[in-house]
């Protein structure tokens, strides 16, 4: 397979790898084969360098051990004070991530990168606290030794016969921005060693003496040399590969690593990452999930669950594929995803066992065709379940009833056929253990065997009521039949399990229809937040909380529902972690475990949309590996609801500021034109006054005058609808209802208009006997004002107005009709939109502003307008206000 | 008659020059302030007959500058306000403003609220008339007896009691705060309802057609006034 050209995809990773590195804080490992080596003296002297060039350098944490040249080092170098942790009575030093990342230094050295922080602290382990300050832009130095790095850790507890606990994954070591190997030759480390130079702790000082045998500091040397060299070595592929250098492409292998509950699969993963480590290869840890697996004891699920962590830490990619068979899938999978070599276990089951059915090995060795099959000691392969199946709870029930069955069987049999017919008294014991194994499973079903092979001996073989058997015939005849028994079981049995898987399947699916079903139908974002709390509460059995970015980019907690709880300070703290950082963290998580609740972020296809926070009711339930996979599955549906919701709401609001756009503009075209129109008349007509005072006539200077009053009362008009809608609009108007007759408002508005209404005919029909309305004085005054002023403006001079109020069971309607030339029946509705004008001649209207405000007035009411037409002619304005409430208590008469 | 002394405080040089040469020069004599501090100072220094007080001060605000006013004076006090300001408007008057007129105005409008205001301001001091009579409507307050057009009209206490608090100050707008306080004690200020159905009766029993009112005039957000002339 030669590529001649890069692959535009790998050129794009190398980029955003790129990228990524250069916004992140740079971590220079000081890389050592053991303890003594001299890492910590090296660090702080490159420290001491860098601070001489000026930078910003501090003591993160830095273990000198009482040595003293090493103490010499730190004096002048500013030192992070540490977090005293009590646990169990005991005060521990930690490194302060939190004083670090506040007091953001350029370059911080944290000593001991493998080292296990004290519970309670954010993270597990002090690798990841390096991580977070590299994400916040820190340089870091550290150290590390060998035998910390995570896939060497089986081979050094080979080498040395030490197991060490502490790790750190692979993929912090490769992703270090530098590698710096202290070497020492083994000689001259050993002659520390008994200079005193090297700090031994002393409890462990046996051990530590095992570790420090030559033998041991030769091959420990060995591997840190090795790794260095190989990580020059990848070093030296991505040069070339970002610099186009085609001649040695890295050939593009992907391992997948066969994992299974066993405990020897961490052996399997570790070694198939030394093997995709050497090869530059993406590797993939699958596991399949077989009908088989379903029985898998809580033990083994458990270390599945480990073992798949295990290999996320190592840097795999996990995946869990489901399938009927796990060679096929896996082989399936393989090729779908362009796995170029296949890596599992050695098979331990004995060999008799093939005999019944073929192994995993075989079926992958079999059809795995052009990809290569590596089988290394440790495990046979998935979906083997060791150890002790899961046992169904009516165990001795079921066993009884197998004893039960095969003596019914007997019973039958002697009833009908007697001792005779012999071959029929073997089916009748065949059935009995059909009907026992469809209803209880195996184990009672193969008991129903063998009791009935012991009964029919003792009842129908010669000689009677004796289990020994003179007729070899009738010996094979109990083999037969007990072995027809054992397969029918196991038909019956793998019949059985499958339907077990398909309900299983079936309630993931359908629980997950359900929920996406229901967000699907739900469209503001608190509701779905509602719909989702509610669906994880039923499936998961949680106490759930959501966080939600809200308009100011900050979390908001939405906690509706009544499963939903309020987090306190302690778990908002891992919130906010988890929503800063896009990770999981809480309870079964390597980041605050301690949390009561899990914390998983919402991630949507656009970006992160919140958290989503579990405490479930038993904190067990989570690290069930499929529990915990679904509840993703879960948390990604959500996430996309949620971020369908603010999507929809964000172009809502975009359609909202474009109207509002739009009204603007014709806002400025309207009043820039209704406004300059009277203003220049004014302008015109005053300066006429001024300047040509002494040739006018007094007819002639009050024409003027006249023309000036009647443009400032239109300009007045129009500055008044231009405020009340903006007052409006803006929500600055807040509406105060009281009860009150309308007479009393429709006097008013006839009173302030009455030099305006000047010989006009104002018929008024109030009925003395209307009830209260609710409603504001002020606005529906000012809405009355506009109607009339409309009805003296756009009708003949002289002619009538009539105003009625008339109650309506829960309403009040207000009438302004008139007889002028009505509306067209096209304009009905948009008369009362802003800025719409009829187009008429002639007619000096205003901006178009009034009957908008009617509206807005009405509606603010709860009520509405609208215009008809009159038989006679005109038009009739009509506005429904509604009555609701109680109107108030009659007034004591008495003056208290 | 002697001219009417009124102080102008108004920070808008447009409208003092406007009043200053539209008001009669006969009948009245104008005193000007631009701020609210320098009003207070002219009230004090020259006597007025009326205030003439825009709400729109830049120093002090007009419902402070009202409140300071009636600390020491009685003068009337008219409120000139925007739209707008409708709240400021009712505090200043529940502060103790006697009316207000909206901008813009007219000045005939303007004169006829000088003329109510100055004529109220001479009869305070006086003892009230027994009898009052605007139109065909007669309050004799001796005999506790109201009639219209020579017919005697049956008014409830509390009806009454309203009539004749709205015709003490006839011409001026009463707040709602100012009635209630008057009709049914400090208590019940926050009724605005009470007043809204005992004035409905009102207008039952005195007017011909309610929503043309001749006598009781509503002034929506604000209060009520019995027409004065």
């Amino acid at each position: 397979m030669s590529q001649a050209r890069a692959d535009p995809d790998e050129l794009l990773h190398h980029a955003l790898e790129d990228e990524r590195r250069r916004s992140r804080g740079k971590l220079v490992i000081f890389f050592g084969a053991a303890p003594g080596v001299g890492k910590t003296y090296a660090m702080l002297e490159a420290a001491r360098a860098e601070r001489d060039l000026r930078r910003d350098v501090v003591l993160g944490i830095v273990e000198t051990h009482g040595r003293y040249e090493t103490g010499a080092l730190v004096i002048g170098l500013e030192l992070l004070p540490r977090r005293r942790v009590e646990h169990r009575g005991v005060t521990i030093d930690e490194f302060d991530l939190d004083a670090a990342l506040a007091r953001k230094p350029g370059l911080i050295l944290v000593d001991e990168l493998a080292h296990t922080n004290a519970p309670g602290s954010r993270h597990a382990k002090r690798w990841q606290d390096v991580e977070e300050l590299r994400d916040a832009g820190i340089d870091v130095y550290s150290t590390l030794n060998v035998q910390h790095v995570e896939s060497l850790n089986d081979v050094v507890a080979q080498v040395t016969g030490v197991v060490v606990r502490e790790t750190v994954p692979d993929r912090v070591l490769e992703e270090a921005t530098e590698v710096r190997l202290i070497d020492l030759p083994p000689d001259e480390l050993l002659e520390r060693m008994t200079d005193g130079k090297v700090y031994l702790p002393e409890k462990a000082e046996r051990a530590v003496e095992n570790f420090f045998r030559k033998g041991n500091l030769i091959a420990l040397r060995e591997l840190a040399l090795r790794s260095t060299a190989e990580r020059v070595d990848a070093q030296m592929r991505t040069y070339r590969t970002a610099h186009g250098i085609t001649r040695v492409w890295a050939t593009t292998e992907r391992v997948l690593v066969c994992v299974g509950p066993s405990p020897s699969s961490a052996r399997l993963l570790r070694a198939a990452r030394r093997m995709a480590a050497s090869l530059h290869a993406p590797c993939i840890a699958a596991y399949v999930e077989t009908p088989a697996a379903l029985r898998m004891s809580d033990a083994d699920r458990r270390r599945l669950a480990e073992n798949l962590r295990l290999a996320e830490l190592l840097g795999f990619e996990a995946v869990t594929l489901q399938g009927e068979r796990a060679a096929e899938e896996t082989v399936r999978y393989a090729r779908s995803h362009n796995v170029t070599k296949i890596v599992l276990g050695k098979p331990t089951h004995s060999r008799w066992r093939n005999l019944v059915s073929t192994s995993f090995l075989e079926d992958i060795v079999r059809s795995s065709g052009e990809i290569d099959v590596y089988v290394i000691s440790g495990d046979e392969g998935p979906a083997r379940a060791a150890g002790p199946r899961r046992r169904p709870r009516t165990r001795p029930l079921a066993y009884a009833a197998a004893v039960g069955a095969s003596i019914a069987s007997t019973g039958v049999a002697w009833f009908f056929f007697g001792r005779r017919q012999l071959a029929d008294v073997v089916m009748v014991y065949l059935l009995g253990i059909i009907l026992v194994s469809l209803r209880f499973g195996y184990g009672p079903s193969i008991c129903a065997a063998v009791v009935s092979v012991l009964l029919l001996d003792f009842f129908f073989v010669p000689p009677y009521l004796s289990f020994s058997v003179t007729d070899f015939q009738h010996v094979v005849m109990f083999a037969v039949m007990f072995v027809v028994a054992v397969v029918i079981s196991n038909l019956t049995q793998r019949v059985r399990v499958q339907a077990e898987a398909a309900r299983q399947r079936e309630q993931r699916t359908g629980t997950l229809y359900s929920m996406s079903r229901e967000l699907a139908a739900t469209r503001a974002t608190r509701n779905l937040a509602h719909v989702a709390l509610d669906h994880v509460h039923d499936v998961f059995d949680a106490r759930v909380t959501l966080a939600l970015e809200g308009r100011d980019g900050r979390l908001e907690n939405i906690a509706a529902g009544e499963a939903a709880y309020v987090p306190d300070e302690k778990e908002q703290g891992v919130i906010e972690w988890t929503w800063s950082r896009d990770k999981p963290a809480g309870l079964g998580t390597d980041t605050l475990p301690s949390a009561r609740g899990l914390y998983l972020p919402l991630r949507g296809a656009q970006g992160r949309v919140g958290v989503l926070g579990v405490i479930p009711a038993d904190p067990r339930r989570l690290q069930d590996n499929e529990q915990r996979a679904l509840l993703d599955v879960f948390a990604q549906q959500i996430a996309t609801a949620l971020e369908r919701a603010r999507l929809g709401e964000e172009a809502q609001q975009a359609h909202v500021e474009v109207e509002a756009e739009r009204l603007r503009s014709s806002l400025l075209s309207s009043v820039s034109h209704d406004l300059r129109t009277p203003l220049s008349v004014i302008t015109g007509s005053a300066s006429a006054l001024v300047e040509s005072d002494a040739v006018l006539d007094p007819a002639a200077r009050r024409e003027l005058a006249r023309t000036i009053e009647e443009e400032a009362q239109r300009l007045n008009r129009l500055v008044r609808n231009l405020l009340d809608m903006t007052r409006l609009s803006a929500g600055a108007v807040h509406i105060t209802k009281e009860w009150q007759p309308i007479e009393g408002v429709i006097g008013a508005a006839l009173g302030r208009l009455e030099d305006a209404l000047d010989g006009r005919t104002v018929t008024t029909n109030v009925p003395a006997d209307l009830p209260l309305v609710p409603i504001d004085g002020v606005l529906v005054e000012q809405l009355l004002i506009n109607l009339l002023e409309n009805a003296i403006k756009y009708t003949p001079a002289g002619s009538p107005i009539d105003v009625s109020a008339r109650h309506e069971p829960g309403a009040m309607i207000l009438e302004v009709a008139d007889r002028g030339p009505g509306v067209p029946p096209d304009a009905a509705k948009k008369i009362f939109e802003k800025f719409y004008r009829l187009p008429r001649e002639g007619q000096g209207g205003g901006a178009g502003l009034g009957l908008a405000i009617c509206s807005a007035i009405a509606e603010a009411h709860g009520g509405r307008i609208w215009v008809d037409a009159r038989d006679e002619g005109g038009s009739v304005f009509r506005v429904e206000l509604p009555i609701t409430g109680t109107p108030p208590p009659p007034a004591p008469e008495e003056a208290p | 008659m002697s001219a009417l002394m009124l102080l102008l405080i108004d920070d808008e040089p447009q409208v003092r020059r406007f009043l200053r040469s539209s008001l009669p020069p006969v009948e009245y004599k104008l005193l000007e302030a631009d701020t609210g501090e320098r009003g207070l100072a002219t009230a004090s220094a020259q006597r007025s007959d009326v205030i003439l007080l825009d709400l729109g001060l830049p120093d002090l605000d007009g419902v402070e500058v009202t409140r300071r006013l009636r600390e020491w004076t009685a003068t009337p006090i008219i409120i000139l306000s925007a739209r707008g300001q409708d709240q400021d408007k009712v505090a200043a008057l529940d502060a103790g403003a006697d009316d207000y007129l909206t901008k813009p105005f007219s000045l005939p409008e303007l004169l006829a609220r000088i003329r109510v205001a100055a004529r109220h301001a001479s009869e305070r001091g006086d003892k009230q008339d027994a009898v009052f009579e605007v139109g065909d409507l007669r309050i004799d307050r001796a005999a506790r007896v109201v009639t219209l057009g020579g017919e005697e009209v049956r008014l409830t206490p509390i009806e009454y009691k309203l009539l004749t608090a709205l015709a003490r100050r006839a011409g001026h707008v009463l707040t709602y705060q100012q009635l209630l306080k008057e009709v049914w004690g400090p208590r019940s200020l926050t009724h605005k309802q009470y007043l809204h159905v005992y004035m409905g009766h009102l207008r039952g029993k005195l007017e011909h057609d309610p929503a043309k009112p001749r006598f009781l005039v509503t002034e929506p957000g604000v209060g009520y006034r019995l027409k004065g002339e």
